[in-house]
């Protein structure tokens, strides 16, 4: 199951450097066909520069990366555009385009790949993503500055979800939400990865989201992946991060949640009502 | 790419069974086909079951249609066969945002008359703004001047090299070519009355009175007015303005002081560089084509030199500091969310400075006029 062809994203030797701050140093890193991938990592240790390197918004100072078997940086321009049709990306702090409502935000990929869509069908999927984000109906009007912050986080991946992409790329997507609206999201990506195949790359510092629906867990630390596993192996690895990070109070509590509740993911999206 | 030959999407009406059989690809690509052809069958819908079992590959927005066609048909998901479990979620998931969503209705006609009193509105509250913004600063003004510890040294130097010194050059270089050729027009003029030689005249009257000061404050007013509206609009659309009063502090004080200061301090440094600079492009252009030497048209120019007209040009310097300063920070803290609205307001900032520039010139051009300056 781990051919080549089941890897949705290669990255070897990775070096990343902003000025003489080295980022990451020789970083590897595969991410599988249909799996939600955790990332996680102190603050600073470089996941969200990693991730804006897979997606091909900064080109590396080092190393390569491949997605879907190509590698963006030496394709040319409308062959690199075909692929990056095909990421979802959520951004830390939103990046929502703030002169346009939210609605539009969410039109604005729908409007340039598929022109052939009329206003109304426009509208019909946009709602549907910002129904599926979590937002309520009238939000569709909003602009993101009348948007609480969780709200804005919401409606960044409602945008993110409007080509429904083959890979979503998501930094810290229920950071400031609300507990319930976290574990709802976390519900909602694991119905739309069932559903859709979608392969996930999720940085992540919210125990609970890891424990509910990662498939695998890739820890970050001295500018490499340390680790790059099931939960239940990561828990194990030997290193003082790591240890502190799932064994400090809050990745107690998050364990002990979640082993009151059925394990595998799938299981739970069928136990549990859907979302929002 | 991933995708397979796209299997057309249908949907076919098997009477006998009284099923809906959806086949193919239910997805993104071919939502313009399918709409339509969901939307038609409406109520048709209406008790009957879904086969789902030929659907190729379902992504959310063929999902959203199965969800209509559920909505329209009254009809639940236990009335969905062959579908599989993931499906089945993705669809009900689907099914729960579907709720009637009110877009805001069309534009009419008597809209344009509630616009027309919105923006008069808007004007008089402009005004008031503006007003206001002046008694805050005003008030402010001379607290901050009488107490030099107040002065946000570091600040105030930096703003004075960014208004002042980086503003240098340009100044220098266009006040010089101005001062060239008005010199030059007005020699050709004079020349014909054998009256060349006033041309001295001609340059430092007008550099040393209006040009001067007037060059500095347009160009300081392109420049500086923007810069000011997009540095504290962009801080005003990241909350970073809310961040200040939170902190205990006055963004009075502590962004639009030290604006104000430098360009105080820097409008007339270069208003007098820009003086020289003028006249020194007349002498140039006297000694190149018109037969005036140097030495002469500084002899000309001592003997016809009145420290008035210095007077009438320095005078309106600090003033228009101040209406370039007041307008660029104020502007800036009527930036709203969007960034957008940084744009709307750094080009309005920037009209506005020079529009007053000119008028407050020809008022005093009037006003010194009247007093026989
Ligand atoms: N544009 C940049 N210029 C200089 N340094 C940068 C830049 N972007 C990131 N860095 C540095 O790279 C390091 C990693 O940043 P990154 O944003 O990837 O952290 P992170 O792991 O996402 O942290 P967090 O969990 O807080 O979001 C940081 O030390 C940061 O200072
Ligand atoms: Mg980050």
């Amino acid at each position: 199951m781990s051919g080549s062809d089941d890897l949705v994203i290669q990255v070897r030797g990775l070096v990343n450097q902003f000025g003489s701050q080295r980022v990451h140093d020789g970083l590897e890193l595969d991410v599988r066909r249909g799996e939600i991938l955790g990332v996680v990592g102190g603050s600073g240790t470089g996941k969200s520069v990693l991730m804006r390197a897979i997606v091909g918004l900064r080109e590396p100072d080092g190393g390569s990366v491949r997605v879907f078997g190509q590698n963006l940086q030496a394709l040319p321009a409308a062959r690199r555009r075909q692929v990056e049709r095909r990421f979802g990306v959520l951004f830390q702090d939103g990046a929502l385009f703030s002169s346009l409502t939210v609605g539009e935000n969410v039109q604005v990929p729908l409007r340039e790949q598929y022109p052939e869509l009329d206003g109304r069908q426009r509208d019909m999927l946009s709602d549907l993503k910002i129904g599926l984000a979590g937002l309520p109906a009238d939000a569709a009007d909003k602009y993101p500055s009348q948007l609480s912050g969780g709200m804005r986080k919401r409606a960044a991946l409602a945008r993110s979800l409007a080509l429904d992409p083959d890979i979503l790329f998501l930094d810290e997507p229920t950071a400031g939400l609300d507990p319930i609206g976290a574990a709802a999201f976390d519900q909602l990506l694991g119905t739309l990865r069932d559903a859709l195949g979608l392969t996930v790359f999720l940085i992540t510092h919210d125990l609970d989201t890891l424990y509910t629906i990662c498939d695998r867990v890739a820890v970050l630390a001295d500018k490499k992946v340390l680790v790059n596993a099931p939960l239940h192996e990561v828990e194990a690895f030997d290193h003082p991060w790591v240890q502190d990070y799932f064994h400090g109070p809050r990745g107690r509590a998050a364990q002990a949640a979640s082993s009151r509740q059925p394990s595998t993911p799938a299981a739970q999206n069928e136990t549990r009502t859907p979302p929002l | 790419m991933a995708t397979p030959a796209t299997a057309g999407a249908t949907m076919t009406l098997d009477d006998a069974g009284n099923t809906l059989r959806l086949a193919g690809d239910w997805t993104l690509a071919q939502f313009t086909r399918l709409q339509p052809q969901t939307e038609r069958l409406g109520k048709r819908a209406a008790g009957r079951r879904l086969d789902l079992s030929g659907i190729q590959r379902l992504d959310s927005a063929g999902a959203l249609l199965i969800a209509t066609l559920l909505q329209q048909g009254e009809l639940s998901l236990a009335q969905i066969d062959g579908a599989s479990a993931e499906q089945q979620a993705l669809i009900k998931a689907t099914l729960a945002t579907l709720r009637p969503v009110s877009h805001p209705p069309l534009r009419r006609w008597s809209d344009f008359l509630h616009r027309v009193g919105q923006a008069s509105m808007e004007l008089l509250d402009q005004v008031r703004r503006l007003l206001g913004f002046v008694g805050q600063v005003t008030a402010t003004l001379p607290g901050a001047l009488l107490r030099p510890r107040r002065w946000r040294l570091t600040s105030l130097v930096h703003h004075i090299e960014q208004v002042g010194l980086d503003a240098l050059p340009i100044i220098a270089l266009l006040t010089f070519m101005v001062g060239a050729v008005i010199t030059f027009l007005g020699a050709v003029v004079l020349r014909d009355f054998g009256a060349s030689v006033f041309a001295v005249e001609l340059v430092s009257f007008s550099f040393l009175r209006e040009f001067g000061v007037l060059l500095t404050a347009i160009l300081l007013a392109g420049r500086t007015a923007s810069a000011f509206t997009a540095q504290i609009g962009a801080m005003k659309s990241r909350e970073e303005i809310d961040a200040i009063r939170t902190l205990g502090m006055d963004p009075i004080q502590v962004l639009v002081i030290p604006r104000l200061l430098a360009l105080l301090v820097a409008l007339p440094l270069l208003t007098f560089i820009a003086m020289v600079c003028g006249i020194l492009g007349g002498l140039v252009i006297c000694a190149m084509s018109l037969d005036i030497s140097p030495a002469m048209f500084l002899a000309r120019f001592q003997d016809t030199f009145e420290i008035r007209h210095f007077i009438v040009g320095m005078i309106k310097a600090p003033v228009f500091a101040m209406v370039i300063g007041l307008i660029g920070c104020l502007e800036g803290f009527k930036v709203s969310g969007s960034a957008e609205s940084v744009g709307q307001r750094t080009t309005s900032s920037v009209v506005q400075a020079i529009f007053m520039v000119i008028l407050l010139d020809a008022i005093f051009a009037l006003v010194f006029q009247e007093l026989g300056w």
